[in-house]
């Protein structure tokens, strides 16, 4: 307990100083396997079948929403993103909004568009048409690595992510970290458990027979721990999802993913 | 009810070709409750069938054992160019449709 | 995921229902309206599932007929049928000479371990039927997100 104090505090003056330990990781770069992996031949096989994974009815509806035209000004996502592709925008993504100084997501992002520029209302939180949105803006990330930052106004989110990681919570008294950190590849029940990443997301559940964010993805652990779940667009778990970003920092992106 | 439908751009007459259909719909199984413990009622689609310029080369009697966002693949000869025409329609009287469109040679 | 429904997966994961143990006979009640009371023989008919499935709601499935496909021999319709879901004809695909190869896809649901049955009738009127028995796994974790 003394030394695991220690070596927090330790953590803490490295960041403080602006370097982030190797040794923080707990699982090193080289070790970090994507959801995919973890799955069965068919699932695997069914992500990668552009035409048959169910998430691509999403993405290629995001694609027709992508030009429609919404708000009071009459503008369309395409109206201002003209030629510009959206290729390897999620992959750097939560990340610090210029404007507000806040740290958004990139459903954050798509809704800070539509209010800020289109003037129209923000799309509902796990709505179908942010789903598709998201889905589609982090589908032309495929295969690009995770590359978030958590330096500058990133770096207190960082580290309320990194807390709220390791928290134990809930009725099995339990934190991310017991699992994915250091249970992954050990059998639950008949499940193999993952090492928690969020390179595949938005991603198509079978458990949930749709497409779902990172968010709800975060829910069910919590739900699945017995811990309380906390509304949709809730500052912990945008901290939450920059940390993940942090662990999984290198990952190709496979949204939209197909997971159990 | 969006749809995607996969088959090949052209195909030599006299070909087998494939033809893969996958349909966004809930497949609502008439078996699960909402957040409040309400029933949801079933929805499912029950009847798909596709039609080749206009003939029927495919139908299929859909339930709640084919999973949410339904997909199907079967086989069917490329005899002339023209249109795959996909129908369903689901338990609520929805209907949906998508076509495809095939070049044959030879 | 409902608890019970949790507690009953967990207690189906380590024995087999005895359902799926006994022999499934392919003239039930429910077969036989498709055929009539016609003979069902097994063979021509290959089902292919996965020994085990990660997932009960969407489960691969192929169903394939040895079948020439022509006007003179060919397949009229396959039919799909569960011995554990709550609708026991989970679909019928009808199809005919213009398919040149007696073959479907699809993706199914299983409400739990069990065997699948597949019946074909062919243009000749006889039935032929192959069937495959699936382990079907629930999840770890409640998920009631």
């Amino acid at each position: 307990m003394r030394r695991a104090r220690a070596r927090l505090a330790l953590a803490a003056a490295a960041l403080a100083a602006g370097v982030v330990l190797a040794q923080e990781r707990a699982i090193p770069p080289g070790e970090l396997k994507s959801g995919s992996v973890f799955l069965g031949s068919d699932l695997r096989a069914l992500q990668n079948d552009d035409f048959a994974n169910p998430g691509m009815l999403w993405v290629e509806r995001g694609e027709r929403l992508w030009s429609e035209l919404a708000g009071k000004k009459t503008l369309a996502c395409a109206s201002c993103h003209k030629d510009t592709s959206m290729r390897g925008v999620a992959a750097s993504y939560p990340k610090i909004d210029k404007a507000s100084g806040k740290l958004v997501n990139l459903e954050d992002r798509i809704n800070l568009c539509r209010t800020g520029r289109m003037d129209a209302e923000p799309l509902r939180y796990e709505s179908e048409e942010l789903l598709a949105l998201t889905a589609y803006v982090a589908r032309q990330s495929l295969g690009l690595p995770i590359a978030t930052r958590i330096d500058g106004a990133a770096r207190a989110h960082f580290e309320a992510g990194r807390a709220a990681y390791h928290l134990r919570r809930g009725q099995m008294n339990l934190s991310c970290a017991h699992c994915h950190d250091a249970q992954w590849g050990k059998r639950l029940l008949s499940e193999t458990i993952s090492q928690g990443h969020p390179n595949a997301y938005p991603a198509y559940r079978m458990e949930w027979q749709t497409i779902g964010s990172l968010q709800r993805r975060i829910r069910a652990c919590l739900s699945g721990i017995r811990a309380e779940m906390l509304p949709y667009g809730s500052p912990e778990y945008l901290d939450l999802e920059l940390y993940l970003a942090w662990r999984a920092q290198g990952l190709p992106i496979e949204t939209p993913g197909v997971r159990r | 009810m969006a749809a995607r439908i996969q088959i090949p751009r052209q195909a030599k007459r006299g070909e087998v070709i494939e033809v893969r259909i996958l349909i966004q719909h809930p497949m609502e199984t008439g078996y699960r409750h909402d957040d409040v413990g309400h029933l949801i009622k079933r929805n499912v689609i029950t009847v798909l069938s596709c039609r080749y310029n206009g003939v029927e080369v495919f139908r299929a009697d859909l339930s709640s054992g084919i999973s949410a966002n339904p997909y199907v693949q079967f086989y069917t000869v490329a005899q002339a160019s023209g249109d795959l025409e996909f129908t369903w329609i689901d338990d609520e009287g929805e209907r949906g449709s998508e076509r495809q469109s095939i070049v044959v040679k030879g | 995921m409902k608890r019970r429904d949790f507690l009953a997966g967990l207690a189906g994961s380590f024995a087999l229902p005895r359902a799926a143990l006994a022999q499934v006979d392919p003239l039930d009640p429910i077969v036989r309206a498709v055929t009539g009371g016609a003979p069902v023989r097994k063979g021509k008919v290959t089902l292919v599932l996965p020994q085990l499935a990660d997932n009960g709601n969407s489960v691969p499935i192929r169903i394939t007929v040895d079948s020439p496909m022509t006007e003179a021999d060919h397949v009229r319709s396959i039919h799909l049928y569960s011995e554990r879901n709550p609708v026991p004809n989970m679909a019928n695909f009808y199809l005919g000479p213009r398919a040149g190869k007696a073959e479907i896809n699809s993706r199914v649901r299983l409400a739990g371990s069990q065997r699948v049955t597949a019946v074909a009738k062919l243009s000749d009127g006889s039935f032929w039927y192959d069937a495959a028995p699936i382990v079907v796994t629930l999840s770890a974790c409640l998920d009631e997100s």
